[in-house]
């Protein structure tokens, strides 16, 4: 689907980049302030690794597919 | 799988913070600009109805599996993994992979050489204007029905898990599947399906892999399913020899025949549904390996939906029961295992994540069924039966607006199955009865060139009311199930193998009569259609990695292996 107009691939890429940012954010937010009720598994602090796994996976394909680099 | 009763009792399980909420917009956001986005590129039929044939084998494959991702898979199979244990990992494997693995290497040739836009548009070239007719309208009809089912599933998921008004989801879910839908046709619908496919894995991958982290590896998880449940639970062949033997009171035979060949092969080879995604491929080799990539994911989708369940009878202080249990006492049913599992384990963001993932599989396989009855609807049935002259503008502008009534008429039956509960049942019954004849008529369609026209109508029209017919039975007098189900043990899921099998080999019987009663068409109509009259394009000059047939042989090889591991 790269050759016309925007790949589904870059879609899929800011969309991970996105929740990769929010869902980081909030696990680094919880880090400094924690919870009153934590969740199970809490001091695995897995929103933070998850959510750095989306975003670096979100950066590469919105790199790799940006619609400049279709044309 | 989830009815109405237990979906009013419990009270809200998850709180959304404002990141949770946030993600969740953004998806629909995303969604509806990849819709606008795709207008401008769904202008002729061939783009509005096939997405252009241009799909590459990654992108057909996944949209293929993810429109299978609807909205009673992800939760209502968790149900039932937590209820029957490891045995609800048999309608992934092999109600599923040796079927996916038949339709890229055998079938998908003669789907994609003949150039049909569907699977009844198949059996008008190869069995005539009847055969066609007969399928695409009990295609279309049921579709719509199973969609507006799906939509009120979600929308009491969406009720129980947050606490949202079911008036709400319907219309904010099937507004959004229409716009996107109706603005860039089928390919705006796998576009979105590929991205739900994603997100459903980015969401909903975490709580097994912190379930077993909290459980202590797999060894542990059986020894606590083991000591909470019982050892058959984790087992997932070992236990079928006899009825009485496991949770979910069937016999090897059915799992193997009933839901292995029948029911697996009629669904995802013949269900117009899910081949719709397949034949937007852009080549042959495309088409081939696509449902191949599917069946490769397919393969892992139990550890994001089983394994759940299962996590769920180890790790969680309540015991989950039935919903008239849960609606008498007030506790959680075998339904509410996934969101449960969910809320453990996803604190902010990732719980707005995993809700997602659960509204994109929602919404991915309405957008299935939504694109799916739009092009049998215009091409099967309006073009067929109503107008057959018309411009292929018209014929566009007739799926747009066809895509918007199919979304209402889908509202209409959520909302009736509101009012009517007991509908889900006789609703999802009546798909299977379509699924295993039309599995059997085509096949042999394909297969055996003396079938003729008379013998596919018949054969067909047979299989389909002797299924209804065996189910009435069976309503009208229990003890019947021990001649339909071969036992008077066998629970609902038993008797549907039993049913299909049945309607399967009276549909291929009466076939096979009626045809050698009746002309067979000429060889020379039967060029594109049927095997030994249709040059299938050879792979001679592509590297073995690149071969379909290769990918296939890998495909298989893990899914026996998969089996033996928790034989």
């Amino acid at each position: 689907m790269r050759e016309r107009g925007i790949s589904i691939w870059f879609f899929i890429g800011l969309s991970l980049l996105v929740n990769g940012v929010l869902i980081v954010s909030a696990g680094v937010w919880q880090i400094f302030n924690p919870p009153a009720k934590p969740v199970v598994l809490f001091h695995l602090h897995a929103n933070v690794w998850w959510g750095a796994m989306l975003l670096v996976f979100g950066l590469i394909y919105c790199v790799r597919f940006a619609p400049r680099r279709q044309e | 799988m989830i009815t109405a009763a237990a979906m009013y009792v419990a009270p809200r399980l998850v709180h959304l913070s404002a990141v949770d909420a946030a993600i969740i917009v953004f998806y629909f956001a995303l969604v509806l600009t990849i819709g606008f986005y795709l207008q401008r590129r769904a202008k002729t039929g061939e783009d509005f109805f096939m997405a252009g044939r241009e799909m590459t084998a990654w992108i057909a494959g996944l949209s293929f599996l993810s429109a299978n991702l609807g909205a009673l898979e992800l939760m209502g199979w968790a149900a039932s993994a937590y209820q029957y244990g490891i045995l609800a990992t048999h309608w992934y494997w092999i109600g599923a992979i040796p079927a996916m693995l038949f339709l890229g290497i055998v079938m998908m040739p003669f789907y994609y050489i003949s150039k049909t836009h569907s699977v009844p548009g198949y059996l008008r070239l190869r069995f005539g204007e009847s055969s066609r007719t007969l399928a695409a309208i009990s295609f279309a009809f049921m579709t719509v029905l199973m969609s507006g089912i799906n939509m009120y599933s979600m929308a009491l998921v969406m009720k129980v898990v947050l606490g949202w008004n079911i008036n709400f989801s319907i219309w904010v879910s099937s507004l959004t599947v229409a716009v996107y839908v109706a603005l860039g046709g089928l390919r705006s619908a796998i576009f979105n399906e590929v991205l739900q496919f994603i997100l459903i894995w980015a969401g909903a991958l975490l709580i097994p892999i912190l379930g077993l982290v909290e459980a202590g590896g797999w060894s542990n998880l059986k020894l606590q399913i083991a000591q909470n449940a019982s050892p058959a639970y984790t087992h997932l062949w070992s236990t079928l020899g006899s009825f009485h033997n496991n949770p979910m009171g069937i016999h090897w035979t059915g799992i193997v025949f009933g839901l292995g060949f029948v029911i697996s092969f009629g669904y995802w080879t013949t269900d117009f549904l899910v081949v719709q995604r397949v034949l937007a491929a852009k080549d042959l080799r495309s088409a081939k390996l696509a449902p191949i990539i599917g069946a490769a994911f397919k393969m892992l989708v139990p550890f994001i939906v089983i394994l759940p369940g299962l996590l769920g009878l180890a790790v969680l202080p309540m015991k989950l029961t039935g919903e008239t249990m849960a609606v008498a006492t007030g506790g959680h049913s075998y339904n509410e295992v996934l969101p449960l599992m969910l809320a453990r384990y996803c604190g902010p963001g990732l719980l707005g994540l995993g809700i997602t993932a659960l509204i994109a599989g929602f919404m991915s396989g309405m957008a299935g069924n939504v694109s799916a009855f739009t092009t049998v609807w215009t091409y099967d049935i309006y073009r067929a039966l109503i107008n057959k002259g018309g411009s292929d503008h018209h014929y566009v502008n007739m799926g747009r607006w066809c895509t918007i009534l199919g979304v209402l008429i889908s509202v209409g039956t959520a909302y009736l199955v509101m009012q009517f509960a007991s509908i889900m049942d006789y609703v999802q019954a009546l798909f299977s009865f379509f699924v295993a004849p039309l599995f059997g008529t085509v096949v042999l369609g394909m297969l055996w060139k003396r079938a003729s026209g008379p013998g596919g109508f018949w054969g067909l029209l047979a299989g389909t009311l002797s299924s209804i017919g065996m189910w009435a039975w069976v309503k009208a007098d229990h003890s019947a199930l021990r001649y339909v189900a071969l036992s008077a043990n066998a629970r609902d899921m038993a008797e549907n193998m039993y049913r299909a099998l049945w309607s399967w080999i009276i549909c291929v019987l009466v076939t096979v009569v009626i045809s050698y009663m009746t002309q067979p068409k000429p060889v020379s109509e039967l060029e594109g259609l049927v095997y030994g009259v249709t040059a299938i394009p050879q792979e001679a000059e592509v590297p073995i990695y690149h071969r379909p047939v290769f990918w296939a042989i890998i495909v298989g090889a893990v899914f026996v292996v998969l089996n033996i591991l928790v034989w």
